[in-house]
């Protein structure tokens, strides 16, 4: 562990400038004005568009004829309003679902490929490749989605509905694939580059010390794997799959342009039909009155909420086993 | 069970950087030998070469042969993992898995074996923590994390870890450089104690140290910067550090240079 200088002498035996402890310098005095200024500002602006989207949530909630949080409908524009978050709140919930239980487990071992498996001139290419996917914009996403992967998905949609159709999870009716499903991964593939840069990251930075350690005791490489680099990268591996879960939950362009909106709860997650939270914004706002737009607004903030909640609950989890990470 | 260990015309290299050169000696079972000379010599490679533990750096490259009792390290089909679940080794820093709590890093290694009822490893825990005087200091905390220790407790938790596989032979590396003098002289003690178990190579830069624990010490040296390091002697430590029959030898333990 490098040694903190605290010493703030000057070097060389020179005497330190006499000090004039009531003039302050004007050039520090700026400096803090502006900063301290920024800070102000910016938690100000912060709390005022808070309490704005907060109001006009408000506003939408009270005149609401449905129940916000169980209504399936979403007639926001009608007099009264009637509309409720379920069907978006299931379809967030659903596809993000999807999207981390098959991206985290695929980055984490590309990762582990890049940085432990592979020889250094692929690792070094894979890597470049990986980075590169991650600054591909969404809506290539979307449409490469809609164009390729919904046509693509109706053979395994077929196949999977003739095993585990009788679940009704999987039962599937071949109309086309734009469903809960295919947003799922397609978010999958999206969130993919961004969780295996930032592991592959981690990982390379565990201490060749414990590496050897484990090496010396006779363990394989995989097994070296699992005694030191991946308890050493744990917290490293929640927070890059935050990043990509925050990611998927906003997610807007890419979904609306994939999903076959609906509002309807599908207990198949292969047949089209349902919505997330961010893609109803996108498709409804254009032509939203302003209680139309009010609900969007409660809608978002639920978003909003959702995501502090993963954030908070992946924080708990990193300090559970504080004690065990040095 | 202690093994001997006999080289033959022992060369290393980092890709193309020959760090020592035909070094051919034997150690013997449940006895010290001490592995002194200037830094840069390549003691600690040659030490790495024991365990196989020195192709895992990137170039790194070995030439001529290592008998452990009968059986030839470097020999084809040969697997390194197995040589180093035989041969354990301590390092310069104490490296104690640090997720890991003191009882899980003392069977790490067993753990890597096969399947332990709860009996066995508690057995093995306390055996081993005992034969490294730690037990006393740990007992009441074993599910802990390791690093919560101290620089010498962390060092004799990594010789618990090394020692409950029972390994054949035992080799450290400086195992005392980054302690303080206290710290230092229970290892020591320890060292004194485990070879009556194990066969042990110590690589040390202290040359006291050298004369407290062992019974045999091999000098290295290197021509220039840029040589390859090469054994010049090895003979009892008695004899090393009063009468050796090399005259750099004398040089070096006399402290006229190193
Ligand atoms: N990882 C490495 N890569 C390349 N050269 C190395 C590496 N480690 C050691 N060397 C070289 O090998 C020689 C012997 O080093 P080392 O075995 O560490 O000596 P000692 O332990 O006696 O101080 C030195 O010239 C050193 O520069
Ligand atoms: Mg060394």
């Amino acid at each position: 562990m490098p040694a903190t200088q605290t010493d703030s002498s000057p070097p060389g035996g020179l005497e330190p400038a006499p000090r004039r402890p009531s003039a302050v310098r004007p050039g520090d005095r700026i400096f803090s004005g502006l900063s301290k200024g920024a800070g102000i500002t910016l938690l100000v602006i912060m709390a005022a568009i808070a309490v704005f989207l907060s109001i006009r949530a408000a506003v939408a909630i009270s005149a609401n004829e449905g129940n916000f949080l169980t209504t399936f409908e979403w007639d926001a524009n009608a007099s009264p309003p009637y509309f409720g978050i379920a069907v978006l709140l299931f379809g967030t919930v659903v596809s993000s679902v999807i999207a981390m239980v098959l991206a985290v487990p695929v980055a984490v071992g590309i990762a582990l490929f890049i940085s432990h498996y592979a020889p250094r001139r692929v690792a070094g290419t894979l890597g470049y490749v990986v980075d590169l996917l991650a600054a591909v914009p969404s809506i290539i996403y979307g449409l490469w989605g809609a164009l390729f992967l919904v046509p693509q998905m109706t053979g395994l949609y077929s196949w999977l509905d003739q095993f585990l159709g009788w679940t009704g999870i999987f039962a599937y009716d071949n109309t086309p694939a734009r469903s809960l499903m295919t947003v799922g991964i397609l978010l999958a593939i999206m969130i993919l580059p961004i969780i295996t840069s930032v592991t592959r990251e981690i990982f390379k930075q565990t201490p060749k010390a414990h590496e050897e350690a484990a090496l010396a005791l006779g363990a394989t490489r995989w097994e070296v794997i699992r005694m030191t680099v991946l308890p050493f990268g744990r917290s490293g591996v929640i927070s890059a799959s935050m990043l990509g879960l925050g990611r998927a939950l906003g997610e807007t362009m890419a979904v609306a342009t994939v999903l076959s909106p609906a509002f309807l709860i599908n207990i198949s997650l292969l047949e089209s039909g349902g919505g997330t939270f961010a893609q109803n914004i996108a498709s409804q706002f254009k032509e939203a009155g302003s209680m139309g737009r009010d609900a969007l607004i409660a809608s978002g903030l639920v978003l909003f909420l959702l995501t502090l909640l993963v954030n908070g609950a992946a924080r708990l989890i990193i300090a559970r086993r504080k004690e065990f990470t040095s | 069970m202690a093994k001997r260990i006999d080289v033959t015309g022992l060369t290393a290299f980092y890709g193309t950087h020959r760090a020592i050169e035909g070094i051919s000696m034997h150690v013997q079972p449940k006895s010290v030998t001490a592995f002194i000379g200037p830094s840069g010599c390549g003691k600690s490679t040659f030490l790495r070469t024991l365990n196989r533990m020195h192709e895992v750096t990137p170039g790194g490259r070995v030439e001529g042969q290592v008998m452990l009792d009968n059986e030839d390290l470097y020999g084809p089909g040969v697997d390194p993992v197995q040589v180093r679940r035989n041969i354990g080794m301590v390092f310069q820093r104490p490296n104690p898995f640090p997720t890991m709590s003191i009882y899980d890093n003392v069977v790490a290694g067993l753990k890597l074996n096969g399947k332990f009822s709860r009996a066995e490893l508690d057995e093995v825990v306390e055996k081993n923590l005992r034969g490294a005087n730690l037990w006393n200091e740990v007992k009441d905390r074993l599910h802990k994390p390791g690093s919560g220790l101290s620089g010498g407790q962390q060092q004799r938790l990594c010789i618990a870890r090394a020692t409950a596989v029972e390994p054949d032979v035992l080799l450290m590396d400086e195992p005392c450089s980054a302690l303080d003098p206290i710290s230092t002289l229970a290892i020591e003690d320890l060292i004194s104690q485990l070879k009556s178990r194990f066969t042990i190579v110590i690589v040390t830069h202290n040359m006291q140290q050298a004369a407290r624990v062992s019974e045999r010490t091999a000098f290295f040296n290197l021509a220039a910067v840029g040589q390859p390091g090469k054994l010049i002697e090895i003979d009892t430590t008695d004899r090393i550090f009063s009468n050796p029959s090399v005259q750099a030898t004398e040089d070096y333990i006399s402290g006229r240079f190193g």
